[in-house]
């Protein structure tokens, strides 16, 4: 079974990538946004989102979803990053998965933005993962893991 | 300037552990090129044609000089012994090792410096008027704002993996001394009609290979909601901005793609998720920043006596006013002024400067102008606060350490990217070209007679010396194998921002200098008054330079 970091622990659970070239939910395959709208409203409890999906799509729908992976096939492409915090945003509290080909270094950024499972494709230095999870104790901005902007926390001590 | 507190600092010295433990990571085989790669150019890391090149982060180009000292130490122990100054206000080194940058950066670090984004596909160093704060036509301090932009974009968690690097510019005054129509954000500090200062934001200019000058996003934005609204920009642009190709992946092609109308529906969009929200700026937060930049103490001076003065020495002694006509610029407070120190000096690549003559600047920003000292985006250095009456003593130590050249805003005043000599991307060495047009218009009469007149410099259309926007723009082409030079006319870099035009055929590198020449003959034999070279050409158009140019080299 695939190994991944959920609260802070490496663990693993039956959770295989989508299988973007069925129609068909494969069985302990997230399903894709297409395969997803596919489907009844309310009986898939997952989805997998690829850069280019439209997030919005699933906006009506966050209460009925307990994972969304969100895919990164290269880790270059940052369009994940956002989708998390818009996710994050709209409302969504259930599970937010990074999959694929993300490294290490980027889950400290991942976590910020929001996701709080980690699945990458090559789990072999998953303790890699676990230890870049948490290289900086604080931060400028404003982000889901820390919602107020380090001026008005400045500003808080201050006072 | 901004100093840190204890948050600024832990945030570097974190970074510093993480880039060491990078490192050794690399080294040991843990982490492969690919992962490595964004990693090193997030922290200014370039891999280059002979040695790595690291790229300093100078704030907006502002500098202590306990910081040039540090700069000074870092080149000699870990360089050469020289340092090079961008285009974008950063200092760049062209020799460290890889081993020793971990180390270089705990140095930088020592002095509340360091080297993050400075490259790679992240928000860059947010850059601004080399006069801000001192400038007679400025509407408000720039830097506050530039320092707020910063903390936003240090480390920004969404924006560290964008389509490709993305660049602001702020300016604050009448005259628009950071070209900010070349930057994919470029923000203009601007009264409304109800006199109050807010923000009127440009997005999707930007140079390299398809030079484009920016859109208005936002007419005024008042300021609390700024770090919002630049927000809501970078995620339109992380979301949308292409991907496939990275010729077309800034911002300027997706705003051209979408049409600003469009681009500005979504970024109004997006921004109605934030607009309100924590990132809002306080007052208390605009006043700690500008907190750090007021002014230093000035002494009362009678500025008429001291420009008397000034004027009597000028006039005993031309050489000397010949460097305050041309090297000083006007300042708001009387019997100051701001001395720009020319990097371009013949014979040396334009912007580098030696670790000596950084250790010197660091004495004379001590003595002459409250300890600060300043970078230009066109490969100067500044001292904005000298007291006119010693202008003539600051000079003569300039003169001898040979950083008196009295051309600013001249020929030689040139913009010249690394080009072929150190970057692997070039296609024709751009410094050779720099030095020979120097050297063949060294007489400062000629110069001063031409005018002002911006001459850039770029080894191939990634635009680094910006030649575009260059009144004579010079670009390196390959031909067959063989490095030919591209010349375009009429470009600008100010409010009136213009893009130029392409002259003809390309040249060789040994007839550039004659090519100039022709160009500057027929710009005199046509010039009306004063008129300046830009003036001219916008006046009579390309054909006549056309005509004798190629007449000429036929
Ligand atoms: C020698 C190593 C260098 C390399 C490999 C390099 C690479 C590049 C590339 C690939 C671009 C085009 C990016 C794009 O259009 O998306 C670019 C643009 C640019 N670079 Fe460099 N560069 C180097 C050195 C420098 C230096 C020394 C400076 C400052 C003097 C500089 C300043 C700039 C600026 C101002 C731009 C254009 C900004 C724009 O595209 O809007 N670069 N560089
Ligand atoms: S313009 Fe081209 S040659 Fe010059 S530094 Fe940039 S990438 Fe290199």
């Amino acid at each position: 079974m695939p190994k991944l970091i959920k609260q802070d622990t490496i663990c693993s659970d039956d959770w295989l990538p989508a299988d973007a070239a069925s129609d068909q939910v494969t069985q302990h395959h997230f399903p894709t946004l297409p395969q997803w709208r596919a489907a009844a409203a309310g009986t898939l409890r997952t989805v997998q989102l690829q850069p280019g999906d439209v997030v919005a799509e699933l906006a009506g729908a966050l209460d009925t979803l307990d994972i969304i992976a969100v895919d990164f096939p290269v880790l270059t492409d940052g369009r994940g990053f956002s989708y998390a915090r818009d996710l994050r945003e709209r409302g969504y509290r259930g599970e937010l998965r990074a999959t694929g080909h993300f490294m290490p270094d980027q889950v400290h950024y991942l976590r910020r933005c929001g996701f709080d499972a980690f699945q990458p494709t090559d789990d072999s230095r998953i303790e890699e993962y676990l230890r870049q999870s948490r290289v900086f104790s604080e931060q400028y901005q404003a982000s889901i893991d820390q919602p107020l902007p380090l001026f008005r926390r400045r500003e808080a001590q201050a006072s | 300037m901004y100093i840190y507190d204890q948050y600024d600092q832990r945030i570097v010295d974190e970074r510093v552990a993480q880039f060491r433990d990078q490192t050794r990571r690399y080294l040991a085989g843990e982490l492969s090129d690919a992962e490595f790669l964004p990693l090193r150019l997030q922290n200014g890391l370039y891999v280059q044609r002979l040695a790595p090149m690291l790229r300093i982060a100078v704030p907006y180009g502002l500098l202590s000089s306990t910081q040039v000292r540090k700069l000074a130490h870092i080149t000699r122990h870990y360089d050469k012994g020289y340092a090079h100054v961008s285009t974008r206000q950063n200092i760049q080194l062209n020799w460290p090792i890889l081993e020793e940058v971990p180390d270089i950066l705990a140095e930088l670090a020592s002095v509340q410096m360091h080297a993050i984004q400075t490259s790679g596909n992240c928000i860059r160093n947010t850059t601004t008027d080399q006069f801000a704060g001192v400038a007679a036509d400025e509407r408000e301090d720039p830097r506050p704002w530039c320092e707020i932009i910063r903390q936003w974009s240090t480390l920004h968690p969404e924006f560290a993996f964008l389509p490709r690097k993305f660049k602001i510019a702020v300016c604050a005054s009448e005259q628009d001394r950071a070209a900010i129509h070349a930057h994919d954000i470029g923000v203009e500090l601007l009264p409304n009609a109800a006199g109050e200062l807010g923000f009127k934001v440009l997005a999707g200019g930007g140079l390299g290979r398809t030079p484009v000058i920016g859109s208005v996003v936002c007419e005024w934005l008042e300021k609390r909601h700024l770090l919002t609204y630049l927000e809501a920009i970078l995620r339109v642009y992380n979301q949308h901005g292409r991907r496939d190709n990275k010729y077309k992946a800034r911002i300027k092609i997706l705003v051209k793609a979408m049409g600003i109308e469009a681009f500005r529906d979504a970024v109004e969009a997006e921004w109605a998720q934030l607009k309100d929200g924590p990132s809002t700026l306080t007052d208390d937060e605009i006043e700690r920043a500008k907190s750090f930049f007021t002014s230093p103490p000035y002494a009362d001076i009678d500025g008429d006596a001291a420009r008397e003065a000034l004027a009597a020495r000028a006039a005993a002694d031309p050489i000397f006013g010949n460097w305050l006509t041309r090297n000083t610029h006007q300042h708001r407070v009387p019997g100051y002024r701001a001395v720009t120190i020319s990097l371009k000096a013949t014979g040396i690549a334009p912007g580098d400067v030696t670790d000596r003559q950084l250790d010197l600047l660091a004495d004379l920003a001590d003595s002459y102008s409250f300890g600060e000292l300043r970078t230009t985006h066109q490969q100067n250095m500044v001292l904005a606060d000298v007291e006119e009456n010693a202008l003539y003593s600051l000079w003569q130590r300039l003169q001898r350490a040979g950083l008196a050249t009295a051309n600013i805003g001249y020929l030689t005043d040139l913009i010249c990217c690394p080009g072929g000599d150190y970057c692997s991307l070039a296609n024709a060495k751009s410094i050779p070209i720099a030095e020979a047009i120097q050297a063949r218009f060294e007489d400062l009469d000629y110069l001063y007679d031409l005018g002002p007149l911006e001459l850039n410099i770029s080894g191939c259309m990634n635009a680094c010396g910006h030649h575009h926007i260059g009144h004579i723009g010079i670009l390196g082409v390959d031909k067959k194998g063989a490095e030919f030079y591209q010349v375009s006319l009429g470009g600008s870099q100010s409010k009136d921002a213009a893009i130029g035009k392409i002259l003809g055929p390309s040249f060789s590198q040994d007839a550039i200098p004659d090519v100039v020449e022709n160009l500057l003959a027929t710009f005199v034999s046509l010039r009306q008054g004063d008129e300046t070279f830009l003036q001219t050409y916008n006046r009579v158009g390309i054909e006549p330079f056309k005509e004798r140019v190629y007449a000429k080299a036929d």
